[in-house]
């Protein structure tokens, strides 16, 4: 199995003789390079916090939005190419409209979640497109289910349900660090959302590269049940705690000493 | 019947006389004319579900084109709509939002709520209301509401009501059942409300007829009944002698 495409990466209309679609890899890999991005549930919402990196001085702090509104309940984070994550932000908007137009009532947060899948898909079976080059990490509330969901799009079109996601630079020890999280609380309902706002930020400090990344702006938003699970930006008192907090609890690396005992099945995060 | 055969235009032998053998298309108004549904309809909320009732006659001017015909159709499982106006018009934007409630469902994974096919309705109904003539009452019930009723006018206004009367006829009944109607009436006490309603209303409107068609429908099922000639609450001789 060749790893480079050399010849089949031309476009989505090409497979290679291992059966891979080169493209879609590459689109995977362009947001495997921004900035970390983490989705929690917890037992009173979902919290969603994203890392952007400091590109240049001169910018205001809180412009360059990476999370933004979808209806009153729901709510997206982009990740990868900030300009294709509007694009789907876009689309997210329109369906959530249009089905309320049509069907009376608003849109159910898993069939958003495939309508969406659809949009991106669409893009990886054409010679003349590109993927998208973002995950999108949403949050919806079900009012049948009568609970809050968090999903996240990939650039190939696959969207899943979790309790517990991340995408970007440092995805692989964010999940670790998730996984653990769960584990000690006990699952969803052990934990809050103030504290996942606090782990959200302990995370980001942790999983990044001190000596090589650019200082960083925390964006997060959630969705509360006490608060009819509208989604908004988590005040910005809370962020600057968290930054603090994350900044001074920095988690030692322990690869040596496992905290997950031998008797525990180690937690997926896929709902 | 007499006023049909001294009217000039009806002719029972002009196909015999006519060279061809049969008269031209579009030319004789009672045979071609537009199928309307001059029709008494309604349809009443009750603690659990609905009862919703029709006449069944469809006139083409003068005649009676069909004098048992069923315009209550059902869109969905536990979701019907009496339709009234144009029979071409409500049936294919009854055909049109069975096919897509049927998609909305599957992609659901359940029952879709009345609320959704009375919005489809009305999208339809005005979207194109300069090409249609069509009074719908669509009702059902839901898990989330329970028993609904909304009524589509023509123009394309969706409201729901407790209770929902539409066609030719209803005008003649509207004293009747506001008087008559009362908050929280049980099952059997709707279909009483229903049956007497459009008694009056096809005993006094000559485009509305025949039998009395009802539904019934909770969330146990769809109950299909009709009240025949000899068993309507009222008709003008009622009372009589």
């Amino acid at each position: 199995m060749s790893s480079t495409g050399a010849g089949y990466d031309y476009s989505c209309s090409q497979y290679s003789p291992d059966g891979r679609i080169f493209q879609v890899e590459y689109a995977i890999k362009a947001v495997e390079s921004s900035g970390t991005a983490i989705g929690l549930k917890c037992r009173d919402g979902i919290v969603l916090g994203v890392e952007k990196p400091q590109i240049s001085k001169m910018l205001m702090n809180n412009s360059n939005r990476r999370i933004f509104g979808i209806n009153n309940t729901t709510g997206g984070l982009i990740t990868g190419y900030p300009a294709d994550g509007r694009q789907l932000i876009n689309r997210a908007r329109e369906e959530a409209q249009s089905y309320e137009d049509t069907y009376g009532h608003s849109i159910i947060p898993s069939i958003l979640a495939n309508r969406l899948a659809l949009y991106t898909h669409y893009f990886t079976l054409h010679y003349s497109l590109r993927p998208f080059g973002t995950a999108l990490l949403f949050v919806g509330y079900d009012e049948d289910m009568k609970q809050s969901e968090l999903y996240m799009v990939e650039p190939n079109g696959m969207v899943r349900r979790y309790f517990g996601c991340a995408a970007g630079k440092g995805s692989q020890a964010a999940n670790t660090e998730l996984e653990k999280i769960y584990v000690k609380h006990g699952g969803i309902e052990g934990l809050t959302c103030k504290e996942a706002v606090k782990y959200i930020a302990q995370i980001m400090y942790t999983v990044r590269d001190s000596s090589n990344d650019k200082p960083f702006e925390l964006e997060m938003a959630w969705a509360l049940n006490e608060n009819n699970h509208k989604f908004q930006h988590v005040p910005k008192e809370l962020i600057d705690e968290a930054d603090e907090y994350g900044k001074n609890n920095i988690i030692p690396d322990n690869n040596n000493n496992n905290n997950i005992s031998e008797g525990v099945e180690e937690t997926k995060m896929e709902e | 019947m007499s006023k049909a055969l001294s009217d000039p235009g009806f002719n029972p032998y002009a196909a015999l006389s006519n060279p061809k053998g049969y008269i031209e298309a579009g030319t004789d108004k009672n045979r071609d004319g537009e199928h309307m549904m001059g029709t008494s309809i309604m349809a009443v909320e009750f603690d659990g579900g609905v009862v919703m009732g029709a006449d069944s006659r469809t006139s083409a001017g003068q005649y009676v084109a069909n004098r048992a015909s069923d315009k209550i159709s059902s869109v969905h499982e536990r979701i019907y709509c009496c339709r009234s106006g144009s029979a071409a018009d409500t049936q294919a934007i009854s055909d049109m939002v069975r096919y897509y409630l049927a998609l909305h469902g599957v992609e659901l994974g359940k029952r879709p709520l009345v609320k959704s096919a009375a919005t489809m309705f009305r999208q339809i109904c005005y979207n194109n209301k300069d090409n249609l003539m069509a009074g719908i009452i669509c009702a059902g019930w839901d898990e989330k509401e329970g028993g609904q009723v909304y009524s589509i006018p023509l123009g394309g206004t969706l409201v729901r009501q407790p209770f929902a009367i539409g066609g030719s006829g209803s005008v003649f009944i509207y004293g009747l059942c506001d008087a008559t109607y009362k908050k929280n009436m049980t099952k059997d006490e709707c279909v009483e409300f229903v049956s007497k309603a459009l008694a009056h209303a096809m005993s006094r409107d000559g485009s509305s007829g025949g039998i009395i068609r009802l539904c019934i429908i909770d969330k146990d099922g769809v109950e299909r009944r009709f009240i025949d000639h000899k068993d309507l609450p009222f008709t003008q001789t009622t009372n009589l002698a």
